[in-house]
């Protein structure tokens, strides 16, 4: 009996470090997740995963994304009022790149490019990447990320090539980044409140979402094509989604002393006859990051504007310079 | 378990690419096996780089692995060539990664700063070079060496060129050793910014616009650098055109600087070499002299307790650079013999006290052997003057303003 405890203490003091050490892993293909039901391209939720929209995304090459949550059973959200809602383990957030044939005729199809999973695990948040076959059947894990030549027909009528290039298994982190750990950036109340349907509405009632202030219902909302929004907080809305998770204290971006987030307020901070520190050539011979009444004296629009490495803002997740985004920007700096 | 990234294949393939220049697409593969071997890596796990010059196009990134090695087989040995990168800016980019080694590598032509790390506690530089070829030009990187928001930082032994601001920069980052390192034909060589305990020594920098630099910015996370000691380096013919983007705080450096402070305090200046510059051997500035607003209520624009001591200092009679407005003032002035050590005679007290003599000096000199100018912008340059009273460092602490 006395060898059998030891054999076993032995046993359990060899195996329960590795166990607790095991990493957990990303699967080889998206279809072994079980998220959609049906031919995999439709992208039919399963039970459990529902879909949802940010009300001003982030612009990927004119990309666009379906994007869906997956929480496990008996798991509710939790709330947040500035930061990303609280998401129990286990929670993936599942996005789907994608371009269209013809923005203008959504049944002539469409052609997944990657799909983007964050799950939450007990070692924190890890970003695995999922690029399509060109059968569209399936898509395989690819760390180093993936590049393809895309040609569509935007909502304009306007044929687009653009070189896609997802992100690697690091780059997310990029983005993704919350002082140093891994963090989802959208689903905020901002962001999913208000628009054509309001998903904290809905996650509130069916219960999902836990812990909403009562007895209110007016949550904010960022949605940079709301009818009558003014030039700044339009301005300060794209530059929340599309710099501001790097552009605060806590990201990244933190070294440029340059806070685009939505809560700080327009001043030196966020830009206004702010000095830059370390842009290097992206200060394009420019004084200051915003020159207000001066969009082409300011160094925030010559880096959203140029396509080249070591300028171009933000320096993941684009080739091209998004022109929606520049002129709502430009409006803000000329209307000042 | 600490272990090596494939640590056998590597000679192997070397040799065939050593053998056989169309084995070049081998090379991106190698790109793909590296970064695939950093996103896998494990705690305490060594990269090896063989040798040979590598053809990159696209960054190596590494995040949150803690003990890492990466490893080549010297830095003449090992070239990372990113020429015509595309995408991404760095080179090699090492974030929240504690206790790393990056030594006996090359990192040349890239697109933007050749290796930045961010957010490491203990991260050492060793016989790393960062070089952009050709004549220095404003189309290169910006930084070589590039640590930010990182502590316990050595860069020991490196060797940097050609960069558009700084060859070894480090940023806002605490208890830092620059030694043995050899900075030449960049804007700054050497720059430390917004960084604390900063110990730069036996380091040579030669050719650059300006040598070596101590500033502090304001609108920053990390507010005030300081308790920084410049000594025993050999600092010469610092005289190269500026060719920094417009915008940046380095185009403000007028070429022919040695050894440059500005608004950082408590910084002591000692020993070092500092031969053949024809504007400023030694400039002790507040952010004033840039002309830029201050919009940060926690930042200190002026410098304090500078001490300049006991430098070997030589210049022969040249015109200062005019491009900037203290160069042209110091020609204005002093023609072709400006004193080598210039301060610009800020201080708190002059401004609160509406230019009356108040207070303590900023700065103090002593056994340098030449002559010193305050150019009291302070005060309207009423008392611009050549070796004035009342700057003798007495002891460690510095003098009490003198009669005027």
């Amino acid at each position: 009996m006395k060898y059998f405890a030891i054999l076993v203490t032995a046993l359990a003091i060899l195996l329960l470090p590795s166990a607790s050490y095991d990493k957990e892993r990303a699967l080889s293909h998206l279809s072994e997740y079980g998220f959609f039901e049906g031919n995999i391209a439709d992208l039919q939720p399963a039970t459990g995963v529902r879909p949802y929209t940010l009300n001003t995304p982030l612009f990927s090459d004119h990309a666009s994304k379906a994007r869906f949550i997956y929480v496990p059973e008996d798991s509710t959200l939790g709330w947040q009022d500035r930061e990303v809602l609280d998401m129990p383990l286990g929670t993936v957030l599942i996005k789907n790149f994608y371009y269209p044939v013809d923005a203008r005729h959504p049944d002539l199809g469409r052609r997944l490019v990657e799909t983007r999973l964050l799950k939450h695990t007990d070692q924190g948040w890890k970003a695995w990447g999922y690029w399509w076959n060109d059968a569209q059947t399936d898509a395989d894990y690819k760390p180093l990320g993936g590049k393809a030549d895309v040609d569509f027909v935007d909502a304009q009528g306007k044929t687009r090539h653009i070189a896609y290039e997802s992100p690697n298994q690091i780059q997310c982190k990029s983005c993704h980044s919350y002082e140093g750990a891994m963090r989802p950036i959208g689903p905020s109340v901002r962001q999913l409140h208000g628009g054509a349907h309001s998903y904290v509405s809905e996650w509130v009632d069916s219960g999902l979402l836990a812990g909403a202030p009562s007895g209110k219902t007016d949550w904010p909302s960022m949605d940079w094509r709301a009818d009558n929004i003014t030039p700044e907080l339009a301005a300060r809305a794209y530059l929340d989604a599309n710099c501001g998770y790097c552009h605060r204290h806590e990201g990244p971006a933190s070294t440029s002393g340059l806070m685009l987030a939505w809560h700080y307020p327009t001043g030196p901070e966020t830009g206004v006859r702010k000095s830059p520190v370390a842009a290097g050539k992206g200060s394009g011979a420019l004084t200051y990051d915003i020159d207000p009444g001066h969009a082409d004296k300011s160094i925030l629009y010559y880096r959203m504007a140029s396509d080249k490495a070591a300028v171009r803002m933000p320096e993941v997740g684009r080739s091209v310079a998004d022109e929606e985004g520049l002129a709502v920007v430009r409006a803000w700096i000329e209307s000042m | 378990m600490p272990a090596e990234l494939s640590p056998f294949t590597w000679p192997i393939a070397a040799l065939l690419l050593a053998v056989s220049p169309v084995l070049a697409k081998a090379q991106i593969d190698y790109a793909d096996t590296w970064q695939l071997a950093l996103i896998e890596a494990e705690d305490g796990d060594t990269l090896r780089l063989p040798a040979g010059t590598f053809q990159l196009t696209e960054s190596l990134l590494v995040d949150g692995i803690d003990d890492l090695v990466i490893m080549g087989a010297g830095r003449d040995q090992t070239i990372l060539q990113f020429s015509g990168q595309q995408a991404c800016a760095e080179g090699l980019k090492v974030t929240n990664c504690d206790r790393a080694t990056l030594r006996d590598f090359a990192i040349f032509d890239t697109a933007g700063d050749a290796i930045k790390t961010q957010s490491c506690k203990g991260i050492s530089f060793i016989n790393v070079e960062t070089s952009w070829s050709g004549a220095p030009e404003e189309s290169n990187g910006s930084y070589g060496l590039y640590p930010v928001q990182c502590s316990d930082v050595l860069i020991d032994g490196c060797r940097a060129r050609g960069a558009s601001d700084a060859g070894i920069y480090v940023g806002q980052s605490d208890k830092v050793i620059v030694r043995n390192c050899h900075a030449i034909e960049n804007v700054a060589g050497i720059e430390i910014e917004n960084t604390t305990d900063a110990d730069v020594y036996d380091n040579l920098a030669e050719g650059n616009t300006g040598g070596i630099l101590v500033f502090d910015l304001p609108g920053l996370v990390k507010k005030a650098g300081g308790h920084v000691r410049i000594h025993d380096n050999r600092v010469h013919a610092n005289n190269l055109d500026n060719f920094a983007p417009k915008g940046n705080i380095v185009a403000q450096v007028p070429a022919g600087t040695g050894v440059m402070v500005l608004a950082t305090s408590d910084v002591d200046i000692y020993g070092n070499d500092i031969t053949a510059h024809r504007t400023a051997s030694v400039a002790v500035v507040s952010y004033y002299v840039t002309e830029l607003p201050i919009a940060d209520a926690e930042y200190a624009p002026i410098p304090r307790d500078v001490r300049v001591r006991d430098n070997r200092i030589e210049r022969d009679r040249a015109w200062p650079s005019t491009k900037h407005q203290v160069g042209k003032l110091l020609a204005l002035k002093f023609r072709r013999n400006p004193p080598p050590i210039i301060y610009d005679g800020i201080t708190q007290g002059i401004i609160d006290g509406g230019g009356a003599p108040v207070g303590t000096w900023g700065l103090c000199v002593s056994g340098n052997g030449v002559d010193m100018a305050n150019l009291d912008l302070g005060r309207g340059r009423k008392h611009l003057e050549r070796n004035p009273r009342g700057f003798e460092c007495v002891g460690e602490g510095l003098t009490k303003m003198g009669g005027r």
